[in-house]
């Protein structure tokens, strides 16, 4: 009976957890609802967070969409050839660009960057009192640390995944043209014709859900900052894994549900 | 209204408004196992400069940060201004928080601005949309702390002093009704004590400003309190004035005082 009972504890208690987790992220998601209602948004502090995380993130978002389209393209270009079909290498590089790669590896290019940013510096600010002379300054930490970074990351999430499928989509076209000679007209004509503003969408809408699970992922875990630098250093790491994780389920999932609402291949 | 204690700075003493300000009603709070605070029962009038001892780890800083909300007990009440402080949610507290300001232990100033960025903050925040008025006012309040030759400095480059005087100027600068200091003197050299401690009186007189100091410096205890209030054990162990204070019998307030440990060598 004790041992049973000992079996259940540790599931049980991970469990309660997970409960309570969700529970904080709930509270400060309507902390944040209420600071955006307040109409108080601080556009001085959201331009600066605009800078670090959209401009700042620029160089490694079109890297990684630059090489992922690129050997994508190489490794699908052989395998297609053998059916015949690698005149729609471009169709289906675009489209998994647009809907799948593009979204994603910004989003996790970006939680590595920025959410361990975000995650280390209102978490250092957590253990050294500046959050809470905030408070005292009858400021709330949500309004002037949370809500910048939130509408920023707003506003920069779909400019990054529109430059990583730009330049996976560059990258995939110089490997099709100068690495196996496919006539470029091919590669254009295949890849316009299958690709949409519905296939845009979906890495758009994408970006913008992850960027916010992102900023509240990293910003939650710099709030709950304790214990000094191993506390930020842990939170910190907490921020990276979590949100890497979130992102790629919440991926799954709402490929799912795009699909019903933009299904693949609909014009 | 409650009658002015009879050890209040002169300047309080002829003020018709030494009325309770802040009052701790039965506070208790746990940290894990923990029992940091076991019942405190405290009241700070208009005006008055009340000091704060005791051992470190006896929880006077939690003490202080439950009258500015930072910290909810788990039993008791706290009002401030007549306000019910642990019966507001932390959107409702900018009304307390406009009335009561305060120094951290390590100064907390904020690491992206300069120090009159920072001493500026609170003002900015307030609603102060002049800009010569904020920064006259900056320059009053670092003037104050012997800080105005450093005004474009960031805190990363400061002193550990000069970080807490300039602490001291942001938490000064809004003029608030009152100012809780935690540990103003530490790390601070004889001179720079002073310069505190007079900064302090003068703030008292100058403007009736009531303050709780949270210290360890029995120079500046005897220099500027009304009231010194020593907490032991999670309890106000000794409550009055400082000449009381010395002239207590306690072997627990004389062994404070005078720095005696008991451990033999």
């Amino acid at each position: 009976m004790a041992t049973s009972a000992g079996l259940l504890t540790l599931p049980g208690r991970t469990f309660l957890h997970f409960l309570t987790y969700l529970g904080q992220l709930t509270a400060l998601a309507t902390e944040l609802l209420i600071a955006v209602r307040s109409g108080v948004w601080r556009l001085k502090l959201v331009a600066r967070q605009i800078v670090e995380i959209g401009y700042g993130s620029q160089a490694v978002v079109i890297v990684t969409g630059a090489f992922t389209g690129a050997v994508f393209t190489f490794q699908s270009y052989a395998k297609f050839k053998e059916f015949g079909f690698e005149t729609t290498v471009g169709a289906v590089v675009s489209v998994a660009l647009c809907r799948e790669l593009g979204p994603v590896l910004a989003g996790l290019m970006v939680a590595g960057r920025v959410g361990a940013a975000m995650a280390a510096d209102i978490g250092t600010m957590k253990v050294t009192e500046q959050v809470d002379a905030l408070r005292v300054m009858g400021v709330h930490p949500v309004d002037y640390l949370v809500l910048p970074r939130f509408l920023a990351m707003m506003i920069s999430m779909p400019f990054l995944v529109a430059e990583s499928i730009s330049f996976g989509l560059i990258a995939s076209y110089m490997v099709t043209s100068f690495g196996y000679d496919m006539p470029s007209s091919w590669y254009l004509t295949h890849m316009i014709d299958h690709t949409n503003m519905e296939d845009l969408s979906i890495g758009m809408i994408k970006g913008f859900v992850f960027g916010m699970l992102i900023t509240l992922i990293s910003c939650h875990q710099g709030l709950s900052a304790e214990n000094g630098a191993v506390g930020v250093g842990a939170g910190t790491t907490r921020a990276v894994v979590i949100s890497s994780l979130v992102l790629l389920i919440v991926n799954f999932f709402l490929s799912i549900l795009l699909n019903y609402a933009f299904p693949i291949g609909s014009v | 209204m409650a009658a002015a204690p009879s050890s209040m700075h002169p300047a309080v003493a002829q003020s018709a408004s030494a009325e309770t300000f802040i009052e701790l009603r039965g506070i208790h709070k746990h940290f894990g196992n923990q029992e940091v605070l076991c019942g405190i029962d405290l009241k700070l009038y208009h005006g008055e400069t009340l000091c704060v001892i005791g051992p470190s780890g006896e929880g006077k800083t939690v003490m202080i940060k439950h009258i500015i909300g930072l910290i909810q007990p788990d039993e008791g009440d706290i009002f401030v201004a007549g306000m019910h402080v642990n019966r507001l949610h932390e959107r409702e507290m900018a009304p307390i928080r406009q009335k009561v300001s305060m120094l951290f232990q390590g100064a907390a100033l904020f690491d992206r601005m300069t120090v009159e960025e920072n001493v500026a903050f609170p003002l900015l925040e307030s609603g102060v949309c002049d800009r010569n008025e904020i920064k006259q006012r900056v320059l009053e309040a670092l003037t104050a702390v012997d800080l105005d030759d450093h005004l474009d400095k960031y805190p990363t480059s400061l002193s550990g002093g000069m970080r807490k005087r300039a602490g001291i100027a942001r938490a000064i600068v809004a003029r608030s009704e009152c100012i809780l200091y935690d540990e103003p003197n530490s790390g601070l050299d004889p001179i720079g004590s002073d310069i505190i401690d007079q900064m302090i009186l003068r703030m008292q007189r100058r403007y009736g400003v009531t303050s709780i100091i949270v210290t360890h410096d029995m120079r500046s205890v005897f220099k500027i309190a009304n009231r010194v209030a020593m907490l032991y054990r999670g309890k106000i162990h000794f409550l009055g004035t400082p000449a009381e204070l010395e002239a207590s019998p306690d072997p627990i307030v004389q062994d404070f005082i005078n720095g005696h440990s008991n451990i033999t060598g």
